[in-house]
């Protein structure tokens, strides 16, 4: 099994924790990420104007690129997921928007890429039975709550990700490396995206909301996909403690790290020093470090 | 406390700059609220989206142009997948940003100078990119 | 081969465009033994139909082809003049053609054309159909026993002839016996019905066939052959005096579908006690001695020896001259609503479960119980619209009852808990019953708060419901904790509407309402001659609506029988 891997810029900067640790997971599973040859930045937002094409285009020519070296194409991050999956959408449906991006990239591209999420290959591809025969370290039932927030998700007609409004494939993920998925209402609300920093206090309430309907639902921890959503709702935690005294913390975890984790790799590979609430104290006091 | 309503104010150049931008038909709501009920920012909000979309259609461009829902929208699209009408409000709300974005004084929302360093030390590309495509023209 | 005469209306087919209806008769022209007419007045006033008089007898023509844009509309009325000048409306057809739409002139013109000719065909190879070679037979079958049915049944009844009742519960009274209380007078709905359902047991021209459905039909107007499985009771119904021990040794509690999931029934059971007929069927699916092989409770104490577990499916042939159909309806089923917890919240339930708890023969006896703790609940919230006028996500229409019966149910509520407080969402107020607007006020006076908007989200938190929902004239978003909440969901077809639908030929809208042959004039003549329709089966409608459908219904099957005065009569007056 051979994906093209699309890593995303701050994959390579800021959530070098969610990339090395799936880079590692996905060795260590037996499927291969190959990284995307000349790779630009997604944009990170589709653009929801319809006379937009040139915001278009970065995402376009990412696909294009994609189709010259293989077939499918994957991403860990939510936002570059959403952008480059809507993009080939779009090129695959939509004949008039499809020739003026090509000719805007002077690339010819029919949308003919799939785009797969990593959590996806994990499922189908993988198979989450694989993941549990192949695990090494226990995480006893780890209570964690899987925040989906919106980019896997909607618009759900074009994402088919899973169920817009009672999506599992996280919680399924989570059992498979035998964590306890703890169920709360915000796992598909939204982080505050970009209002982090239009309107950081606007951002700060989302977080808020979210972790404390994870806590209030006895999670030990989050885990995300998203390193938008992560940065809101854990470094952005150091914003909530100023303004709500007492407010307890909670870790937020890349999925990608939970599975290394799980998988018995190194403890170095994955990061933890890079997420801000730090997790080693909640993983130690498991005996899991 | 009082519009004046008439032919050429209803549906005027604005909304349907509106409507252009946004692909979407305001006609079409029927004020259910269903977009503000589920909005997760709508407690920051001057004016529920579902107000702006009807404050659009009445021509109300100055009312609109001043209130920060679409400023607010976090473009997490939970009221469009629940809008019974199939409207997608998000694009309503980025054409409003637009509308704005694209006149020529080039009023952007946010600066670089606006940002603290200790907080561009933290912030992740991700945040910054979509961040300054949405508030900057 | 008899010469054929074509009538073309200009009406609507010329669909503004500037299409002139002779450039059809110029394509027919030319034909053998067809003439065609074009009459520029209406053909369906009265000049027009002595146009085609004079047209038809002075050209000395036997068949007939029509052609109009409505053929539901004066069909009826050019087989009758037929028959009146003395020819056969069995050799005339009267055919659909769709209006020329601007733009695209030549293919319509086209396939007018080759409608038309296809038609002509058709005639002039139809043999002449000889009169019924069997007796008009003066029976009826009504499938459905709610309160249309039921209507509908006495009615025929009363009038003298035979009913047959056909409905797959083991009792009739359908919906309405879930019923507590009705709008807009607040009887009790099992007062108002019981009295209904025994006489429609005590007419000695109807026929009750319950725990049925039907299998087949085949036949016409007048001869319909229908078969009928009746399902196996495991209970010998001559046997069984209706004594009610059985259920009551039941040791079996499951959860009920008529109590609508919140309440337990037995495996042995009647819908109520005063079911029509009072027979009780037991449940294979649920019965200890069916899934586990033993208990035999029921059989045990049944003093008059009428549990048989060896009962299989019988079927009953008949035959009848027309049928009512009168499925009714089903709701939308919570578990699908994604935003709404797809039915996981306890305390989340729908309009028809609220009734049960409502209903003093309900499992909480009529006391207002939340279903997770028993608890009274203090804060309730209704949501009306339910599923209703999305036309993106779930039904586009208006489901029209619920404004009435969520005000009903909030009234209830408040005259039950006087310390609650009734929360209704709702988008707009549908109240056009006679007395129902002013229902609606006197609730809203009696302290019922409405909020105009929808609910996006529910969920549940700890022993609370959160509703996320909207008060649009406040322009907020309102967050409320409620007790519990109460889905105004939409009305729907029943189950297997759609499948009765084609056994009988008669036509579903895409949603599976059946589609009545006109609109307006003709509310409850299917599209199929002898087989009418009645109550939400067509579509959603209050129980005043529906009795008055029934009313209709079988009003028509008498008029269908009445003209065939010198057929031989069955009827059971003997």
């Amino acid at each position: 099994m051979e994906f093209l891997y699309f890593p995303g810029c701050t994959l390579y900067t800021k959530a070098q924790n969610l990339d090395e640790a799936g880079r590692a997971c996905a060795k260590a599973l037996g499927f291969e990420l190959k990284e995307l040859s000349n790779w630009t930045c997604c944009g990170a937002t589709f653009p929801l104007a319809k006379d937009n094409i040139m915001a278009l285009a970065p995402p376009a020519r990412i696909l294009a690129r994609a189709k010259e070296e293989g077939s499918a194409l994957t991403t860990l991050c939510s936002v570059c997921f959403n952008v480059i999956k809507r993009t080939n959408e779009l090129i695959k449906g939509d004949e008039e928007k499809r020739e003026k991006i090509n000719t805007f990239i002077e690339m010819d591209y029919q949308g003919d890429v799939q785009v797969i999420h990593y959590l996806e290959i994990l499922k189908r591809e993988v198979g989450f039975d694989t993941i549990k025969g192949a695990l090494k370290r226990d995480l006893q039932e780890m209570r964690v709550a899987p925040f989906y927030g919106c980019m896997l998700l909607r618009p759900s007609e074009e994402m088919e990700f899973d169920d817009k409004e009672a999506p599992t494939i996280f919680e399924e993920f989570l059992g498979a490396i035998n964590c306890e998925p703890v169920d709360f209402p915000y796992k598909i609300e939204c982080c505050g995206a970009f209002q982090s920093v239009g309107a950081p206090e606007v951002a700060t309430e989302c977080a808020y909301a979210i972790l404390n309907s994870a806590i209030r639902n006895g999670a030990e921890a989050v885990t995300t996909t998203c390193p938008l959503c992560q940065f809101n709702i854990d470094n952005m935690q150091r914003e909530i403690r100023q303004k709500y005294n007492g407010f307890p913390g909670i870790p937020i975890i890349y999925f990608t790290q939970l599975l290394g984790l799980a998988l018995g790799l190194p403890v170095e590979k994955l990061e933890f020093h890079r997420n801000d609430v730090d997790p080693r104290p909640l993983l130690e006091k498991r005996g899991l470090l | 406390m009082k519009i004046e309503i008439s032919r050429g104010k209803v549906h005027n150049e604005f909304a349907q700059k509106v409507e252009e931008i946004s692909g979407q038909n305001l006609f079409a709501c029927y004020q259910c609220g269903n977009c503000t009920a589920g909005c997760p920012v709508s407690f920051a909000m001057d004016l529920g989206p579902h107000q702006v979309i009807r404050y659009s259609l009445l021509g109300l461009e100055e009312e609109v142009l001043e209130c920060n829902t679409f400023w607010m929208c976090a473009s997490c699209l939970q009221c469009t997948s629940r809008c019974p009408k199939g409207l997608d409000i998000a694009r309503i709300m980025e054409a409003i940003r637009l509308v704005i974005l694209r006149k020529k004084e080039r009023l952007d929302r946010l600066e670089v100078a606006d940002l603290s360093e200790d907080f561009l030390e933290r912030v992740p590309q991700i945040a910054l990119i979509s961040g300054f495509r949405k508030f900057t023209s | 081969m008899g010469k054929v005469g074509v009538v073309l209306c200009p009406c609507e087919l010329e669909g503004g465009s500037s299409f002139d209806p002779e450039v059809l008769v110029e394509g027919l022209k030319g034909r053998k033994d067809v003439l065609p007419l074009i009459h520029h007045q209406p053909v369906c006033s009265e000049s027009g139909v002595e146009a085609i008089r004079a047209f038809m007898e002075g050209n000395g023509l036997d068949r007939g082809v029509m052609a109009c844009s409505k053929p539901e509309l004066f069909g009826p009325t050019f087989k009758k003049a037929l028959r009146q000048w003395g020819l056969n409306p069995s050799l005339s057809e009267v055919l659909g053609i769709r209006p020329i739409a601007e733009g695209k002139r030549t293919d319509d013109l086209q396939e007018a054309l080759h409608v038309i000719e296809e038609g002509i065909g058709e005639i002039q190879r139809r043999k002449p159909a000889k009169g019924p070679k069997t007796p008009f037979i003066k029976r009826a079958m009504v499938i459905g026993g709610g309160i249309t049915g039921i209507t509908a049944s006495i009615d025929l009844g009363n009038g003298g002839y035979e009913v047959l009742l056909v409905d797959r519960l083991p009792s009739i009274g359908g919906r309405m016996l879930q019923l507590s209380e009705t709008f807009p007078t607040l009887d009790c709905a099992q007062c108002t019905l019981t009295p209904k359902t025994v006489e429609t047991g005590q007419n000695p021209h109807i026929r009750l066939i319950t725990y049925a459905e039907v299998e087949s039909v085949s036949g016409g107007a007048g001869d319909f052959a229908v078969r009928i499985r009746r399902k196996a009771a495991y209970v010998d119904w001559e046997k069984c005096t209706g004594c009610g021990l059985c259920q009551e040794k039941c040791p079996s509690k499951v959860p009920s579908e008529f109590e609508r999931g919140i309440g337990p029934g037995k495996a042995i059971y009647t819908l109520s006690p005063q079911a029509v007929p009072n027979k009780p069927v037991i449940n294979p699916e649920v019965c200890r001695y069916f899934t586990e092989g033993k208990c035999r409770v029921c059989e045990k104490v049944c003093p008059t020896d009428a549990i048989d577990y060896a009962q299989e499916d019988t079927f009953i042939e008949e035959r009848v001259g027309a049928i009512i159909v009168a499925t009714g309806f089903d709701l939308y089923r919570k578990e699908e609503i994604g935003e709404y917890g797809y039915g996981d919240v306890p305390d989340v339930i729908d309009g028809l479960a609220f009734e049960r708890l409502n209903s003093a023969s309900g499992p909480t006896a009529g006391e207002i119980r939340r279903p997770s703790d028993g608890r009274v609940p203090k804060e309730v919230v209704f949501i009306q619209c339910v599923a209703s006028r999305d036309p993106e996500r779930y039904m586009p229409y208006c489901s029209r009852a619920c404004c009435m019966y969520t005000a009903k149910h909030a009234r209830l509520y408040k005259h039950k808990v006087h310390d609650g407080r009734a929360y209704i969402f709702y988008m707009d107020i549908r109240s056009m019953g006679k007395g129902y607007e002013e229902f609606i006020q006197q609730g809203m006076e009696e302290g019922i708060l409405y909020l105009k908007g929808r609910v996006s989200r529910l969920f549940r938190d700890n022993d609370h419901v959160v509703v996320w929902g909207v008060d649009t004239l406040t322009g907020k978003k309102v967050e409320i904790a409620a007790d519990m909440v109460v889905l105004a969901t939409a009305m729907i077809p029943s189950r297997g509407a759609k499948e009765l639908a084609e056994k009988l030929h008669i036509g579903t809208d895409e949603y599976g309402f059946l589609t009545e042959a006109q609109w307006k004039l003709y509310p409850v003549e299917s599209g199929v001659e002898g087989i009418y329709l009645a109550g939400c089966a067509q579509g959603p409608k209050d129980i005043a609506d529906t009795v008055a459908q029934g009313n209709a219904a079988a009003s028509k099957v008498q008029v269908l029988f009445a003209q065939h005065r010198n057929s031989s009569l069955l009827r059971s007056d003997s």
